[in-house]
Order: C-alpha cells, then sequence, then structure tokens
C-alpha cells in the first residue's frame, strides 16, 4: 500500500487505439522478433569476427573466416535497424505512456544511442573496406573492430533498462537517471540471456551461410573445409545455448513478483525447453561425423524458432499482468478527466480578459479597458517599459487619431533601439479607434 | 502534464530534434530520393554510350559505382540512424504529440515501414550486386532496373511521411472528425510534395557533381562528360523547382492563418516569409548559372565552384524546413495541441482549476508563500520548458525573451511580467495562451524574477527524476473513482 502512494497515475492520449488491442500486440511480439533476430545476428557477428581476427593473427583461414562474417554484419545491421521500425510504433501506441516515461527518465543515455550506433555502423563500414588497406597494421584494424564490439554490446543495456523500467510504473519516482534505472532487478540477467541468444543465433546462421552449395568454400578458404567451417558454427551455437539457458533460469529466479502467473512459469518453463533440446541436437552435431553433420539442422532451426515464440509470448504475458491493475487506472483517470474537461468547456469561468470597464474614464473607459488588456505589458503612461510612454505617442499623433489607429494595426520599426511592436490586426477597427481615442486623452 | 518531461537547458529541446531532423532531410532528399535516380540514370548512360562490343563504359561505370558507395555508407548509418533520431528524440522532447500523431497515423507509418524495408532490401541488392552485374548484358539491364525500382521505393517513403508534416502544419478536415483520411489529405499535402520531390532532385544534382570533382580525374573527357550531365540534371530539375517553392510558398499563408488568431501574422513569420522569397530567386539562379555553365564548359568546373552551391542548395532546403517548424505555432498539431504540449480543448478546466491539480509530476499542489518558487519551477517545466530554457545562458532562454523586452541586464519586474504573460498570446500570436490561474502566474513569475537574480538552471527528469503529485498517486486516484462510482451507483438507484 505505501508504494501505492509513489506511483503516478497519469492520464492517456485520449484517442481511440487505431487496432484492436490484441492484433497490436500481435504486430509487436512477430515484427519485435523480426527485429532481434537480425539484431543478433549484428551483434553475435561481430563478437564472432573480432574473436576470429584475433585467431587469425596464427591462422591466416581464421582471418578470412573473419572477414566473410564482417561482410554479413553491414548486411544485417541495415536490416536489423529497418526492421526496428514496427516494433518501435507499436510499443508506442500499446504502452504510450509507460514507454515514454521510461525513455524520459533514462533520457540520456536514450538519445546516446543514436550517436553511439552510427559510430559502431560507421565503423564496422570502415573495418569491412580497409581490410587489405591496413593489412599490416593489424593492431590498429582489430582495434576498430574492438570498438565496434563495445558499443553493440553497450547499446542491448540501454533497451532492457527502458522496456524493465516501464514496467513498473511504482519505481518512477525512485530512479534518477540511467544508471539508477539499470540497476533495477531483473535488468543484467536479461541482458546476459541475450547475449547468450546473440552467439546462439550467429553460430546457427554460419552453419547455414557456409552450407549453401553456390558458396565457394574452396576458393575462399586454403585449408579450411565446409565441414571445418560449420564445426565452428555448431561450436559457438552450442556455447551461445548453454549461456541462454544458464542465465534463463537466473531470469526466472529473478523475476519480480508483480507480473508472475502460473501461465508466465509454464510459458518459461516450455521456452527453456526448448533451448535444451536445440542444445541438445547442436551438441550432437558438433561431435558427430563428418557425413551426419546436417541431420539435426532443421530440428535445431525449428526448436530455436518456436523457442523465440514462446519466449516473446511469455514477456507479452508478464508485461500485461504487470501493467494490467495501472492500465485501468490510467484508463479511468483519463475518462474522468475529459468529463471534467468536457463540463469545463461547457461552463467556462468568466474570463478575466472580459472587459474591465472603469467608469471613472467617462467616453474612453472602453478604451481605457482594451488599452489595459492589449497594451499595459509594454505601455506606461510617462515612462518607456518595453516601447515608448504614452506621452510620446500623444506628441506624435495628437491631431491624428487616424494614424495612431493605422499603426496599432500595422506598427513599422522606427526606432533602432526598440523591439518592434507587434501587429493588433486582430482587433477589431472599433477597438483600435477606441484605444487611440484613449491615448490621445491622457493629458485633457 | 501526463509525461515526466525530459530537458536541456542549455542546448534547448527544440534543437535537439531540429539538429537531428535537419540532417536526416538533408541525407533523405539529397542522398537517397533524389540521388538514387540520379545514379541509376547515370549507370544507364554507361550502357547506352558504351561500345558495340561492351557491357558498359567500365571507368564510367566504376566512377558511378563510387558516388553510389558514398551515397549508400551515408544513407544506411547517419541516414538510417538519424531516421530513428527524429523518433527518439521527438518521444523524449514531445511525447504528447508524438503519441497523438501515432494514433492518427498508425497506417501511414505502418505502410512507410513496408516501404522502407522495401527500399532497404532494394539498396541493398543495388550496391552489393553492382560489381556482379558487369558480367553480362542480362545482369547489367537488371541491375538498372533494380536502381529504378529503388528509386521509385525512395520516393514513397517521402510521399508518405510529407502527410505527416502537413498535417501538423494544418490538419484541415481532422478536427472536425478524427479519421485517418481526413488527417492524410491535409490541404498542405500536395504543395509540400510538389516542392519536395524536385527539390531532392536538384540537392542530388549538384552534390553529386560535388563527388564527381572528387572522384573524377582532373582533365580527363569522363569529368567533362560527367559534369555535363550533372549540369543537364540541374538545369531540369530547377524549373520544377521554382514552381513547387512557389506554389508551397503561397499555400503557407493559409497555413499560418489556420494556427494563429491573427490573419496577417507575426513580425517574425513575415521576416522568414520575405527570407524564403530570396532563397528561392537566389537558388532558382545559382542553380541555373551553375547548370548552364556545367554544360559548355565542364572541363572549367572544380570543386571550388561546386561547394557553394551545394552549400546553397542545402540551405534552401534547411530553410523551408525551419519555416515550416515556425508556421505550425502556437500549435504543435494544429488547433488541437499546443506547442505546450496541452490541448486547446482542456484549457478552460486549468483555467477554472488551475494547472497544477492535473500535472503528475510535481510536489505542490497548493501554492504558498514558502513553496511558491518550486511551484513556479514545476509551472515552468510543463508550460514553458519546450521551447524556453531557464538558465540565463541557454537557447532562447525565458530570461534573455523578457530581457529583450524590458532592457537587457535590466532587474526583470514580477507585476510587469504578471500583466503581460496573460495576454502575450494576443501581440505575439506563435505563442500558447498561458494555462494557469493567477496564482500560478504569480508563481511563475517569482520562479523567472529568480532565475534572473541567480543565474539557475533546470535539470530534466533525465538527472533529477519525478516527484509524485500526490493528488495522482495510485492511492487517490483509485480513491477518486470509488467515490464517482458510488455516486452514479446512488443517483441510479435514485431513478
Amino acid at each position: 500500500m505505501l508504494i501505492q502512494i509513489n506511483t503516478p497515475v497519469p492520464k492517456d492520449i485520449p484517442l481511440d487505439l487505431p487496432l484492436p488491442e490484441w492484433l497490436l500486440v500481435i504486430l509487436l511480439i512477430v515484427s519485435f522478433l523480426l527485429h532481434i533476430i537480425f539484431v543478433n545476428l549484428m551483434i553475435g557477428g561481430s563478437i564472432v569476427t573480432l574473436w576470429a581476427q584475433i585467431k587469425g593473427l596464427k591462422n591466416k583461414d581464421y582471418d578470412t573466416f573473419a572477414h566473410e562474417i564482417a561482410k554479413t554484419i553491414t548486411v544485417n545491421k541495415s536490416l536489423a535497424v529497418v526492421l526496428g521500425v514496427a516494433p518501435l510504433l507499436s510499443i508506442n501506441v500499446l504502452y504510450t505512456i509507460y514507454f515514454y516515461s521510461a525513455n524520459a527518465l533514462t533520457g540520456f543515455a536514450w538519445i546516446m544511442i543514436i550517436p553511439l550506433v552510427t559510430t559502431a555502423f560507421l565503423l564496422t563500414y570502415l573495418h569491412k573496406y580497409s581490410w587489405s588497406n591496413l593489412e599490416n597494421n593489424k593492431s590498429i584494424h582489430i582495434a576498430i573492430m574492438a570498438i565496434a564490439v563495445a558499443i553493440f554490446l553497450f547499446i542491448p543495456l540501454i533497451f532492457l533498462t527502458n522496456v524493465n523500467l516501464m514496467m513498473f510504473p511504482e519505481k518512477w519516482g525512485t530512479v534518477q537517471g540511467f544508471l539508477s534505472a539499470l540497476i533495477l532487478p531483473n535488468v543484467f540477467p536479461r541482458y546476459f540471456e541475450f547475449l547468450g541468444a546473440c552467439v546462439a543465433v550467429t553460430g546457427i546462421f554460419i552453419v547455414w551461410y557456409n552450407n549453401r552449395k553456390p558458396y565457394p568454400i574452396e576458393e575462399i578458404y586454403t585449408s579450411f573445409s565446409r565441414y571445418d567451417i560449420k564445426k565452428i558454427g555448431y561450436s559457438i551455437a552450442t556455447i551461445g545455448l548453454s549461456l541462454q539457458i544458464l542465465f534463463g533460469i537466473v531470469v526466472l529466479l529473478t523475476l519480480p513478483t508483480k507480473g508472475i502467473s502460473y501461465s508466465v512459469i509454464g510459458a518459461m518453463t516450455l521456452a527453456g525447453i526448448l533451448l535444451a533440446i536445440a542444445l541438445w541436437f547442436s551438441y550432437k552435431s558438433l561431435v558427430s561425423e563428418q557425413e551426419k553433420i546436417d541431420l539435426h539442422f532443421n530440428k535445431i532451426l525449428l526448436s530455436i524458432t518456436v523457442f523465440m515464440v514462446v519466449y516473446g509470448g511469455s514477456r507479452q504475458i508478464y508485461r500485461h499482468n504487470s501493467l494490467e491493475k495501472h492500465q485501468k487506472l490510467v484508463a479511468a483517470h483519463t475518462k474522468e478527466f475529459q468529463k471534467l474537461s468536457a463540463e469545463a468547456r461547457e461552463n467556462p469561468v468568466e474570463e478575466s480578459s472580459e472587459l474591465e470597464i472603469d467608469p471613472s474614464f467617462g467616453d474612453v473607459a472602453r478604451g481605457a479597458a482594451i488599452f489595459k488588456q492589449n497594451c499595459a505589458a509594454c505601455h506606461k503612461q510617462n515612462e518607456k517599459l518595453v516601447g515608448p510612454p504614452m506621452t510620446e505617442m500623444v506628441s506624435i499623433y495628437a491631431n491624428n487619431i487616424e494614424g495612431l489607429k493605422q499603426w496599432i494595426k500595422a506598427p513599422g520599426k522606427k526606432r533602432p533601439d526598440y523591439p518592434q511592436m507587434p501587429s493588433f490586426s486582430q482587433l477589431s477597427d472599433e477597438d483600435r479607434y477606441e484605444i487611440a481615442k484613449y491615448i490621445l486623452s491622457i493629458n485633457k | 502534464m501526463d509525461f515526466p518531461m525530459f530537458h536541456l537547458d542549455w542546448l534547448n529541446d527544440r534543437f535537439l530534434i531540429a539538429m537531428i531532423a535537419i540532417l536526416h532531410v538533408f541525407i533523405n532528399h539529397g542522398l537517397a530520393v533524389g540521388f538514387i535516380p540520379y545514379i541509376t540514370w547515370l549507370e544507364q548512360k554507361g550502357v547506352t554510350d558504351a561500345g558495340k562490343n561492351q557491357i558498359t563504359d567500365l571507368d564510367w561505370d566504376n566512377l558511378v559505382y563510387k558516388k553510389m558507395k558514398i551515397a549508400f555508407i551515408i544513407t544506411t548509418t547517419i541516414g538510417a540512424m538519424t531516421g530513428v533520431g527524429i523518433w527518439f528524440s521527438v518521444a523524449l522532447v514531445s511525447p504528447a504529440s508524438l503519441g497523438s500523431l501515432i494514433r492518427v497515423f498508425y497506417f501511414a507509418w505502418f505502410t512507410e515501414w513496408l516501404v522502407f524495408v522495401t527500399e532497404v532490401v532494394l539498396i541493398l541488392i543495388y550496391f552489393l550486386t553492382w560489381n556482379n552485374s558487369n558480367k553480362s548484358l542480362k545482369a547489367k539491364t537488371r541491375h538498372i532496373r533494380f536502381g529504378w525500382y529503388l528509386s521509385i521505393f525512395s520516393w514513397f517513403t517521402m510521399a508518405i511521411i510529407v502527410a505527416i508534416l502537413g498535417f501538423m502544419m494544418d490538419p484541415g478536415n481532422w478536427n472536425n472528425n478524427h479519421t485517418f483520411f481526413n488527417g492524410f489529405t491535409n490541404p498542405i499535402y500536395l504543395p509540400q510534395l510538389l516542392f519536395r520531390t524536385p527539390t531532392a532532385m536538384l540537392v542530388a544534382g549538384v552534390f553529386g557533381m560535388l563527388l564527381t570533382t572528387i572522384f573524377a580525374p582532373k582533365g580527363s573527357e569522363m569529368r567533362a562528360k560527367a559534369i555535363r550531365y550533372a549540369g543537364k540534371w540541374i538545369l531540369a530539375s530547377t524549373p520544377l523547382v521554382i514552381i513547387g517553392a512557389v506554389y508551397y510558398w503561397n499555400v503557407m499563408p493559409s497555413a499560418m492563418k489556420v494556427n494563429m488568431a491573427t490573419a496577417v501574422g507575426s513580425m517574425e513569420f513575415s521576416q522568414y516569409y520575405q527570407l524564403l522569397k530570396y532563397f528561392i530567386v537566389g537558388t532558382a539562379s545559382l542553380s541555373i548559372v551553375l547548370g548552364v555553365f556545367a554544360f559548355f564548359k565542364p572541363k572549367k568546373i572544380n570543386f571550388a565552384y561546386v561547394i557553394l552551391p551545394c552549400l546553397f542548395v542545402f540551405g534552401f532546403l534547411g530553410i523551408f524546413e525551419r519555416v515550416r517548424e515556425f508556421i505550425r505555432k502556437p500549435y504543435v498539431i494544429g488547433n488541437y495541441m499546443y506547442s505546450n504540449l496541452l490541448r486547446k480543448e482542456d484549457y478552460p478546466l486549468y483555467k477554472k482549476n488551475g494547472i497544477l491539480p492535473y500535472m503528475t509530476y510535481t510536489s505542490v499542489t497548493e501554492i504558498t508563500e514558502e513553496n511558491k518558487i518550486i511551484a513556479g519551477r514545476d509551472i515552468f517545466i510543463n508550460t514553458c520548458s519546450r521551447c524556453h530554457t531557464a538558465s540565463p545562458e541557454g537557447v532562447n532562454s525565458i530570461t534573455y525573451v523578457f530581457e529583450r523586452m524590458y532592457g537587457i541586464g535590466k532587474p526583470l519586474d514580477e507585476n510587469s511580467m504578471a500583466s503581460y504573460i496573460p495576454n502575450m498570446h494576443n501581440g505575439r500570436t506563435f505563442m500558447p495562451p498561458f494555462p494557469g490561474n493567477k496564482k500560478e502566474l504569480g508563481a511563475l513569475v517569482a520562479y523567472i524574477k529568480q532565475l534572473q537574480q541567480t543565474g539557475g538552471s533546470l535539470e530534466g527528469v533525465q538527472t533529477t527524476g519525478v516527484k509524485i503529485n500526490p493528488l495522482n498517486s495510485a492511492v487517490s486516484v483509485s480513491k477518486k473513482i470509488e467515490e464517482t462510482t458510488k455516486e452514479n451507483e446512488k443517483l441510479l438507484t435514485q431513478k
């Protein structure tokens, strides 16, 4: 109960969702999975490239292998970015209040994603296109990739911090900036599980990529055979899958209680079993003989794909559970505010901008009132405020009320040391006449 | 109001968006929408101009490829990421407006995404298969065809997003009927599209000529030919630019009318508006001179001749974007949401009860002498900070705009400011009306006065976090809702 005092209940955007909620949820999950596969390949590919290139200092074939993987990163990264737009759009519309609040609360880190990722992308191009130019400066060449990898490893933390923070409005009042949101429970276990996925997916990709018949392995490598490279792929996948299972268990154990339900636990356990199946077949492929190495590939692919759907689904159920109550409060609050707003629109308060006529001004009372409302903020009777004093106007326009009226309608710029006066063309001709009449009356 | 307020107190929040957005527009128009057809055209010229026993003129093809490589690297890194960056920065600075726009334009953005995915796949195919396609005439022809497909798709991405930009200036009939179609067919849509399409071609032609002066060997026939082609390209697009720009320029005041209370608008607008006229004339003449010169004396053209027009056409595009931004004021979504992110329809409620009770994040709900300054700060961040900074050193700082009126360096007078603010939207029509009540106005001017005295600054929630308004906490809101339901039930039983 105590914590609820510190839970804000903002109002939602009072416009209808463009599609039924369930459809938006499906679009979110499907498009997010597509996006994350290419993100996995981009990050996992960069890590593998870096590792292989370092190994390549001793064995030239590893350097070639690194180059081949590097060529895929720049393609995968373009797809990762463009495929990210749809889930971003869907999460924006489904969880407007939650997502934007988390973004703002971690604002610096959030906006730093843009220059950091741009830099990492440029570095991957530099790395790819300078392979032969930096042939004799391997340490510089490897360092370029190392910086890109470091950036790629940091960015997921910002995203995970945001999608985590958005689920806990009760924490919004306690976080101060990115770092304090980063250390909320469950961010790091999810991060390491994600890195495992990057490595695993990249391993499977390497097996597929090198298994394509038209891909001329013999022309590219001196000693590596197709079998050798596929074995590298399976080892990478096996390591990745093991990491995923290990940290997956940590994720489950550190999951904050708020959104847990039997269906979440059930789905996550099923996801874990699917990973274990993939791991088992990946390991079997790794230790199999040459002719049997392709035997289990489709099983691995299938179990990983189903895993992604199930795990993605479990995250969605968890998010739904965590926010359900709060979303109801938000909806009710929004409705109530809408009602109040409509009532106030129908019965507006007497605007203080209603003219306050002071009868003591006699026949210029109306002009005086309009002047007070529109002009007094800048003009005083005897001294300069923003514009010149009224006495000066009288000396210029003493017998020229039409001229003064015209000036109020379309002022020019006369004095270099004064700001130009804005036009008062929104007033009626009569009102401008009244103002002019009042101004010219002050000395009488 | 409902969102924690991210704030940059020196750079100014708008500037963050502007910086990212303008870079994106330059790259999108100059290196994609206009550039791809230009490159494809040149690639095709290589094939048609080649000897009978050649697929293409390989040196020429290589020059075109190099230009494309630059565009490819820039568009898929800075171009793509600034596109995402517009989203990210607007989500931070202007969440309520982006949230509303997405609810209206979800389908447009979703379609945009599909087109965008196609565009990226096509650009990957187009660029990465370039060298392989040189092996046979059939492959080369197919490659060129891909270039044209890519051109069409990159134009489509622009054609969709322009609808949203036009909507923000003048939503047309949408304010009466909130449908997607009414939003999409807004009055500024066509003029903007007719302006942007040839302008993208022009920028691409000038930028392409600039790249030619870098990559093609000096004095070579190939260089002269490439520059002459760029000259033709520029000469062909310039008349269309003039027509598009003049058309767009002519409808601008009508967009202005929708947004501003006054018909003729403010002096800032007329200044910009005049400036645009000079830019249209200047850019058109400069482009024609460059095009004619390149056509007749291509060998004379070098980097130094092209860089100035190149900067000028980018500037031309930039100044139009600046005016477009300005015209929207005082709204961020015409006649619906003010630039302070408050909806016009909620103003009567704020006038009645004040704005503080409805703010999700503030520690003050009842203004007293003691908490006046803090209340002023919270009001400032919710109603002024999207456009003004608090620190006197910041861009468009609140103390500077008042000092500019009352005298630079002079102590600000709380009474003068308090009588000015409630009426400012009359004189300065680009300002939204102040939404709060008298007490809140007093707190705000006290805060501004203190800012001037102490030179303080205002940190956004990204560093300070948020304080939750006790009136809008889960406890109070659920209590209030329970009470209303009970009352409603009572009313029902009474009936």
